[in-house]
């Protein structure tokens, strides 16, 4: 039995009841968070982990394109098409607010929106492969963008989770035990000085009933 | 506030990035990657940053003190010498971290 060190009186007795209602009530509260954020989270994951493999797929085959095209084309005329680049991209993040945790959300604008218009090079000198490559790289970034939003949702919900079930945890392994202990031990103590002041009182009485009436000396 | 996206690692393996409109740091070396990563996690010009996956590896350090704010996010990309899973490997780490045990 974990007892607090306290007092024993009735002035810390109601302020334990009242600590331990605080308790049980945030205890409630906090495992609720958790569930749905545990919820919450593994819906992202599983959507992230799919989005994941589908950009991992999808680099590789830009990365074959990329290798088709320098093996095309020389290293420095390779470099040099590629050095200036035409396009921008410019993110908004905004943030949500999931269970009270702040998960970012990315907005994306490219300067030119034409698709035909983002190439940093001319077609005279370069290979096709090359448009092949910068084509397809164009066509995973969306994804690429979703998969950082999405993987960093998944990094601060997680840092979020870990400390609302450690949070619930010791409310109720250590917390509310202990307080629930204590107001036990309270209790019994405070009964405990009754029954012995009562015992006390019957005593006395006995003892001046003796005294007035000499009960002993008439036996 | 409108940012932008970096991304870092072997200039085999990023170059293309830059023709649609990301910025590109190549780095020869880990160390110096890891130099770029915190002047660029620290500029606060970049929302995401992307590392190929060596240099990930290697940023162990560098990449712990940007856990936890929301900006910017640091994510593992496959390089040009193939997916060693980094990635699945850090979702795995986040369910494990949340859950107790890898469930997925």
């Amino acid at each position: 039995m974990a007892v607090m060190n306290v007092n024993p009186t009735r002035m810390q007795l109601t302020k334990l009841k009242k600590q331990l209602t605080t308790a049980v009530r945030g205890h409630k509260m906090l495992k609720d968070k958790r569930d749905e954020l545990m919820r919450q989270f593994l819906d992202l994951v599983r959507e992230t982990r799919n989005l994941r493999n589908k950009v991992e797929m999808e680099l590789k085959n830009c990365n074959s394109h990329f290798v088709n095209a320098s093996a095309v084309m020389s290293k420095e005329a390779l470099d040099a098409s590629l050095m200036s680049p035409k396009q921008r991209i410019n993110i908004e993040v905004k943030t949500k607010n999931v269970m009270s945790v702040e998960i970012p959300e990315y907005e994306y604008n490219t300067r030119t929106s034409d698709e035909g218009d983002m190439f940093p090079y001319g077609f005279a000198f370069t290979s096709f492969e090359l448009d092949d490559a910068v084509t397809s790289l164009n066509n995973v970034l969306p994804d690429m963008i979703k998969l950082a939003q999405y993987e960093k949702s998944c990094e601060l919900m997680s840092a979020e989770i870990e400390k609302t079930r450690r949070r619930v945890n010791s409310l109720e392994h250590v917390m509310i035990p202990r307080y629930q202990d204590t107001i036990k031990y309270i209790d019994m103590k405070l009964e405990e000085n009754d029954r012995s002041s009562r015992t006390r009182l019957m005593k006395v009485k006995d003892m001046l009933l003796d005294k007035a009436h000499n009960y002993s000396g008439k036996q | 506030m409108a940012k932008n996206i970096a991304v870092i690692g072997d200039s085999e393996s990023i170059k293309g990035f830059s023709a649609i409109g990301l910025d590109i740091f190549p780095c020869d070396s880990f160390d110096e990657a890891s130099h770029q990563l915190r002047n660029i996690a620290d500029s606060d010009n970049y929302s995401v940053i992307y590392l190929t996956e060596e240099v990930f590896n290697h940023t162990e350090k560098e990449r712990e003190r940007y856990e936890e704010r929301i900006s910017p996010a640091i994510i593992p990309i496959p390089g040009v010498k193939g997916n060693k899973n980094t990635g699945t490997k850090r979702l795995s780490s986040f369910v494990e971290k949340a859950v107790g045990s890898d469930i997925i």
